[in-house]
């Protein structure tokens, strides 16, 4: 049982899955960049009381679940989600799907993920990918990250569906509902509406720990992380930090070059000059946060290390909160209807 | 980032699969371009590794010395908290926290050594003696 169906290679598996399973009704219209952008996917937090491998919890998209739901929502288009408490069930529901046709977005761990490169396979269980058919006893994966479709054994797939800890996926499967043809005007809707919701994520969400504020105040936490933590135990925070922003599904600069293609995308919708200007805006938010990876590098290889080496880090991080807080700000005043 | 400058350095994902990153074309649009990896992010997860292999040895000490079960040594090595072994095996996180002292972990019952055993996919026997097989 194959459903006909293209692999498509993508930066992010959220919005990869998301552009994917909309491929067909959209007509490829909706882009990775444009799934991400309209479900305002841009985001960062600093959460120092969770943590995740034993460094804190850093995140530079949105919450898992949200870009694919969001984006059908901004569409109008309605999506079946669901969840299982029974193994067997999920692959019931699973096998169904295929044979009516509809290939379903996984949420899946990765730590058993048995294509994945064992330096890759932590317990992080957000990791989503498309099954679109089965031959013996292998389902045939779309993993957006990857060059190429891969397979799974069935025991496989259920190991990863039903991975536990933070976020479990408990099987969840997920799929926007068959409807007519995307129209172009309900692109342009969506566009609006993703941004105006990602102006008030990085612009507005309470608390110190999100958004804009969130990057301005973990750079002045890094400037206080050799005192406080020690140079070695400093210096895996940073790498953390590395990783989040810059590991495969990133797209490069914790997502922010996506966002900048995205509003390149808009402007053929919506012809206002502004979302070029501002494209070029998170362009430079991109590459800085990429400068400030090499300059982590240098602590966390030990080749940097003093007290102004951190200031210079945190200095990075509160450039950044203001380049990204006049973006979203310029953002907030584009006037949709002229 | 400009296209051109997309880093290249090989990195152990970039041996299965490049990843695609955005960058800018020529004429500043946007595109689509294949990275088989970049040192700064290489030398993280290197860091990252580095520090479970020290928290491996660590615990591999703990459990000689006595001061804690095999259970620690495992959980250290499959990168489980007492949170994630609690959802895999079933047991409560204060039953855990109990099974990582060693005179409680020796009394076990086979039933339960199974499951973590299988939890940590390693026979009874290896979770007794550390033994790991590469997999």
């Amino acid at each position: 049982m194959k459903i006909d169906f293209q692999h498509l290679q993508s930066a992010h598996c959220e919005s990869g899955v998301t552009s994917s399973l909309l491929r067909q009704s959209s007509f490829s219209k909706i882009t990775e960049p444009l799934a991400f952008g309209i479900g305002a996917g841009l985001f960062f937090a600093y959460v120092p009381l969770i943590k995740i491998n034993n460094g804190p919890a850093i995140t530079f998209r949105t919450f898992p679940g949200l870009i694919f739901k969001r984006t059908c929502d901004a569409l109008g288009i309605p999506v079946v989600r669901k969840k299982f408490s029974s193994t067997e069930q999920a692959e019931v529901f699973l096998l169904k799907c295929l044979e009516e046709g509809t290939p379903v977005g996984c949420q899946v761990g990765v730590y058993y993920l048995s294509y994945f490169p064992k330096e890759y396979r932590f317990h992080f269980n957000a990791h989503n990918l498309i099954v679109y058919g089965k031959e013996d006893d292998n389902y045939l994966i779309s993993d957006p990250v990857m060059e190429n479709a891969t397979k799974l054994t069935s025991y496989e797939l259920q190991r990863v569906r039903f991975a536990k800890g933070a976020l479990a996926p408990k099987g969840q499967i997920y799929y926007p509902k068959n409807q007519g043809e995307i129209t172009g005007e309900q692109i342009k809707k969506a566009i609006v509406k993703g941004i105006k919701r990602n102006v008030s994520t990085m612009l507005h969400t309470p608390g110190w720990f999100a958004g804009v504020k969130g990057i301005k105040h973990t750079g002045l936490k890094i400037k206080k992380w050799r005192d406080k933590l020690g140079l070695e135990k400093a210096g895996l925070y940073l790498a953390q930090l590395v990783r989040m922003q810059e590991e495969i599904g990133t797209g490069g600069g914790g997502f922010r070059y996506i966002y900048a293609a995205f509003l390149q995308e808009a402007y053929a919708y919506i012809k206002r000059d502004e979302l070029i200007e501002i494209s070029t805006i998170f362009t430079q938010a991109g590459d800085l946060w990429r400068t400030s990876a090499v300059q982590a590098a240098g602590i966390y290889k030990g080749r940097l290390g003093s007290q102004d080496d951190f200031n210079i880090m945190g200095d990075y991080l509160m450039e950044i909160a203001e380049l990204e807080k006049a973006a979203f700000k310029a953002l907030s005043k584009v006037k949709w209807h002229q | 980032m400009k296209k051109e400058n997309v880093p290249q350095d090989m990195s152990s994902l970039g041996k299965i699969t490049k990843e695609v990153q955005y960058a800018t074309d020529g004429s500043g649009k946007y595109v689509k371009e294949l990275s088989s990896g970049w040192n700064v992010k290489i030398n993280a997860l290197d860091v990252a590794w580095k520090d479970i292999e020290a928290r491996v040895a660590g615990a591999r000490q703990q459990v000689l010395a006595g001061a804690a079960s095999p259970l620690l040594f495992f959980m250290e090595y499959r990168l489980m908290d007492i949170g994630i072994l609690a959802d895999y095996t079933g047991f409560w996180k204060w039953q855990i926290k109990r099974h990582l002292k060693p005179e409680i972990f020796n009394k076990l019952s086979e039933n339960k050594l199974k499951k973590y055993a299988d939890t940590f996919n390693v026979s009874v026997e290896d979770l007794k003696t550390m033994t790991i097989h590469e997999d």
